[in-house]
């Protein structure tokens, strides 16, 4: 496949640090080949920067290959750029034209405050995950065999499909009211489909719904904008599952 | 008497474990709370390795780079993990796993620490289960296994082609819990810097607060390393962009020996290299060669063709395709461990049979097209259609691709805009693993007392070659059911020593010297990138410490390297400052550690005049272009001790394998 050369603007949010006021850049940047990978042409901006003396842009960035969830970019006013079910580091510059404007910015939401420039603090996913986003099972090796319990392959599937959330808070960002209601309720539907998750799938929910509700993230008005934007394809079924779940065990408390 | 004693335990191989766990002393739970512990790394050996020492009740404190314990490099490992529970009934058994990873490794592991890898395997398994994590299952609801290179039986179990997600989102999970009990403390975006050693012992380390800049003092009575390999090195990597050698590193330089650096494994299925400005490389998983067939056209002016865009793979007729693994090594086909993988493939691009319009014309086919017929008439004879039409059979079949490997078509599909259901996968080898590191003893303690090292940043289970859906298997395997024994057995002796302070000229000392290094690239007033050194360090040890090495190419990168070092350190520009995020200056001190690494890769394997697993030198092969091992004078783990700035006077220290349960032979897949 014969690559292309275009040349692009960019629009890039510029932040110092968590206190100060950020602002929109503009850059210019050529000969930005088509099979380059969105952070690729991120990379060669930052390498005009330093060759220019001036201070590249920080973003997060790790694994390149779509699954660690680092990567987080608002690009022309969509989480993770043009195309669905993509993160940022999967998008190329295949979809974008010669002569294209691209307005690059961080995550947006009160539970995400930025860092610097395109970086946001998401260890609220971490904290709500702390708060019961596991089996309380500890490490013995002496479990029941794995193949004791069989699991219908249909609920292993579905668990699987919700477990394939990679946390990088496209939901979050792409939604009006800054909800975690999909990242939440695909971990909760993980555990509720396994059987080794059903013991403590009350408290679970509980705390990690009011975990939620502590950051700061906003309500659920079943807008959608979630499933759409998401990486892996989170269904939207995963929040009405915690939702079920969330009021079985709201009802049934002492 | 040798510097390195592995304290490999007596007895017969299959009671070693059992006997010498039962004979380490213990630290009462009334105790465990006074001890400290430290934990660098948050993948699957570090992450498995905190969880179960705060559950214990140990004060755990544990660190990573990233903005999330879960985004550690593991949780990209796709395949699948390796386990000897025979659920298959293909008669699976620890030993078979145990021999298989010897031989593997080309016989350059260690017996004692591959069996008992082994025979925890099948714990891991359960424990995984029992955390929730949800893998592959059959329609009877059992787990599903499959194959994976060097095996001749069904051992994997498999979560899509996500598994390393799943397992690590598992012992995140089992950190999480951890960290909510405030058992664990976690510091994400914070990098270790440099260990701390009180007369001797590791004591404590200093990290990076990456946003702050803040340098810290952190005091343990041990300190556990899970930072993952070095495959940075070569710039070009399936690494994360993160991934570096530095924790690893920086205990080498205080003491710890560096075992058998040039053992590198290079994965036959990568995504080939498109351009100048390419940043990482993508691993397709060696689960496809399940099914897929890989080749190249046997008439090189097809290949041409191919290249040119005159001619599409599927006009190339059957008799005029080379399946060159099948016609090399018929026994194991298309599942012959990578590195014999990668050199084949190697073998037919340099040969001119390469089909990538790149610079180097350097890709192979991975073909899907006679998997696709089969498993669909396959499901159609099973939903009874006994003569289901051509389209039937093709749409059946690639459903059936779909669900076993539907994620790593469609990544494979946004990276190259080519449709791997339609036109076979175009794929060539890329570093993957990194066999060598930290050298540890059979407690995967290092030559630093109190410092254990544990995951792919040791060098311990795999030898001169890994298996596939082995490294998941050893990182939980050393986390999970390893160093909860031997680290506790250390600490045994710790009970009445008392918070370690850090208010002293130890710390201040360490601190120090990682203050001047930050100084001094913030000051260089350089005029390069820190990436211009690491793409130029990337192509060295790629073209001479590669795939393929010879004497003279090996002598000629340690002197391009030691070129190169000294251009890095006057020409670098660094910039901002050290009081806030910067990830310049965060490359820039990884940069550094992968240049002296490199330089010491070199060194290893031109002191071993063999062919061994991943390492092949030219000098050593027979006629037919297998490697040729020298068990007389290479039958050993070398390992490296530092003694200053100029890496060529490191000091290597030999310890000799011995093999009593198995028998050392020849490799041979065919």
């Amino acid at each position: 496949m014969a690559s292309k050369f275009i040349n692009i603007s960019l629009k890039v949010w510029r932040q110092k640090n968590a206190n100060a006021k950020g602002a929109i850049e503009t850059y210019k940047l050529d000969n930005v080949s088509t099979d380059s990978s969105f952070l690729e042409m991120m990379d060669q901006l930052n390498e005009q920067l330093i060759n220019e003396r001036k201070e590249p842009v920080a973003f997060d960035h790790d694994c390149r290959e779509g699954i660690c969830g680092s990567c987080s970019m608002y690009i022309n006013g969509r989480a993770h750029g043009p195309e669905t079910g993509t993160t940022t580091c999967q998008l190329h510059m295949r979809s974008f034209n010669d002569g294209d404007t691209v307005y690059v910015e961080p995550w947006r939401a009160k539970a995400f405050p930025v860092i610097k420039d395109l970086v946001v603090d998401r260890s609220a996913f971490d904290r709500i995950q702390q708060a019961g986003g596991f089996v309380s099972v500890n490490t013995s090796g002496r479990t029941m065999d794995a193949n004791a319990t069989p699991i219908p392959k249909d609920d292993a599937d579905k668990a699987f499909e919700a477990a394939a959330c990679i946390g990088c808070g496209a939901c979050v960002a792409t939604c009006k009211n800054s909800s975690a209601m999909l990242f939440v309720g695909a971990k909760v539907s993980q555990y509720a489909l396994l059987p080794q998750g059903k013991v403590e799938a009350k408290d679970r929910v509980l705390n990690m719904v009011r975990q939620m509700d502590e950051e700061g993230f906003g309500n659920c008005t079943n807008t959608g904008a979630c499933e759409v934007e998401c990486p892996k394809g989170i269904s939207l079924e995963n929040i009405a599952r915690m939702n079920r779940e969330f009021l079985k065990a709201a009802l049934s408390a002492e | 008497m040798s510097k390195l004693d592995s304290k490999i335990p007596d007895g017969h191989i299959s009671q070693k474990w059992a006997d010498y766990k039962n004979h380490l002393k213990l630290v009462a739970p009334n105790n465990r709370p006074k001890i400290d512990i430290i934990v660098v790394g948050t993948g699957l050996a570090g992450s498995s390795a905190a969880a179960s020492l705060g559950e214990m009740g140990y004060n755990v404190k544990a660190f990573c780079f990233q903005d999330s314990p879960r985004r550690a490099h593991s949780i990209a490992a796709q395949g699948g993990i390796n386990a000897a529970k025979n659920y298959q009934n293909d008669g699976d058994s620890v030993y078979r796993l145990f021999y298989d990873t010897i031989k593997g490794g080309d016989y350059r592991a260690r017996e004692a620490n591959v069996h008992r890898l082994a025979e925890v395997s099948g714990n891991i398994i359960d424990q995984c289960v029992a955390q929730g994590v949800p893998f592959a299952r059959e329609y009877g609801g059992l787990l599903d296994n499959r194959s994976f290179g060097g095996t001749q039986v069904q051992r994997t179990f498999y979560a899509a082609g996500q598994t390393g997600q799943q397992l690590l989102l598992g012992a995140y999970s089992a950190l999480s819990r951890q960290i909510g009990l405030g058992r664990v403390e976690m510091f994400n975006r914070h990098e270790m810097l440099e260990i701390v050693k009180v007369d001797g012992k590791a004591r404590g380390i200093i990290a990076r607060n990456l946003v702050t800049g803040e340098l810290e003092r952190h005091s343990a009575h041990a300190v556990i390393i899970a930072s993952g390999g070095y495959g940075n090195v070569y710039f070009l990597s399936t690494n994360a962009m993160g991934s570096n050698v530095s924790a690893a590193w920086k205990i080498h330089k205080q003491g710890a020996l560096f075992a058998n650096p040039c053992f590198v494994q290079i994965h036959p299925t990568c995504i080939p290299v498109h351009g100048a400005n390419q940043s990482k490389l993508t691993l397709m998983s060696e689960s496809l060669r399940n099914s897929g067939r890989i080749w190249v056209p046997k008439k090189k002016e097809d290949a041409a063709a191919i290249r040119e865009g005159n001619l599409k793979p599927k006009q190339i007729a059957e008799d005029d395709r080379d399946y060159f693994l099948e016609r090399r090594y018929p026994a194991f086909g298309n599942l012959v461990p990578r590195d014999v993988a990668s050199r084949a493939a190697k073998e037919r691009c340099d040969a001119g049979f390469g089909i990538e319009a790149n610079d180097t014309n350097e890709g192979v086919y991975l073909d899907f097209s006679s998997e696709i017929r089969s498993k669909g008439k396959q499901t159609a004879f099973a939903q009874g259609d006994q003569s289901p039409s051509d389209e039937k059979i093709l749409e059946l079949g690639k459903k059936w691709v779909e669900e076993k490997y539907g994620n790593l078509f469609k990544m494979y599909e946004k990276i190259t805009a080519e449709n791997p259901y339609e036109t076979p996968m175009k794929i060539y080898p890329a570093v993957h693993y990194t066999m060598g590191g930290v050298w540890v003893d059979y407690n995967l303690q290092s030559t630093i007392p109190g410092c254990f090292v544990a995951g792919e940043a040791n060098f311990s289970d795999h030898g001169a070659n890994r298996l596939g859906a082995s490294a998941l298997m050893q990182g939980l395997a050393d986390g999970y059911f390893v160093l909860p024994y031997t680290v506790s057995d250390y600490l045994a002796d710790e009970i009445r020593t008392g918070k370690i302070p850090t208010n002293t000229a130890d710390f201040d000392d360490a601190e120090n010297r990682v203050r001047d290094t930050i100084n001094k690239f913030l000051n260089n007033n350089g005029i390069k990138s820190v990436d211009h050194f690491h793409k130029r360090l990337g192509l060295i040890i790629w073209n001479k410490v590669g795939m393929s090495r010879s004497e003279k190419g090996l002598t000629a990168a340690l002197e391009e390297i030691a070129q190169l070092k000294e251009e890095f350190y006057k020409d670098v520009f660094v910039p901002g400052s050290s009081d806030e995020l910067n990830p310049e200056l965060e490359k820039a001190l990884r940069v550094a550690d992968l240049i002296d690494l490199g330089h010491l890769m070199a060194l290893d394997a031109l002191q071993r005049n063999e062919s061994c697993g991943g390492h092949f030198r030219e000098e050593y092969q027979d006629a037919e272009g297998e490697t040729l091992r020298d068990d007389e004078k290479f039958n050993f783990v070398g390992a490296w001790e530092y003694q200053g700035h100029d890496i060529t006077k490191e000091i290597l220290h030999e310890e000799k394998l011995k093999y009593d349960f198995i028998k050392i032979a020849a490799r041979n897949y065919k």
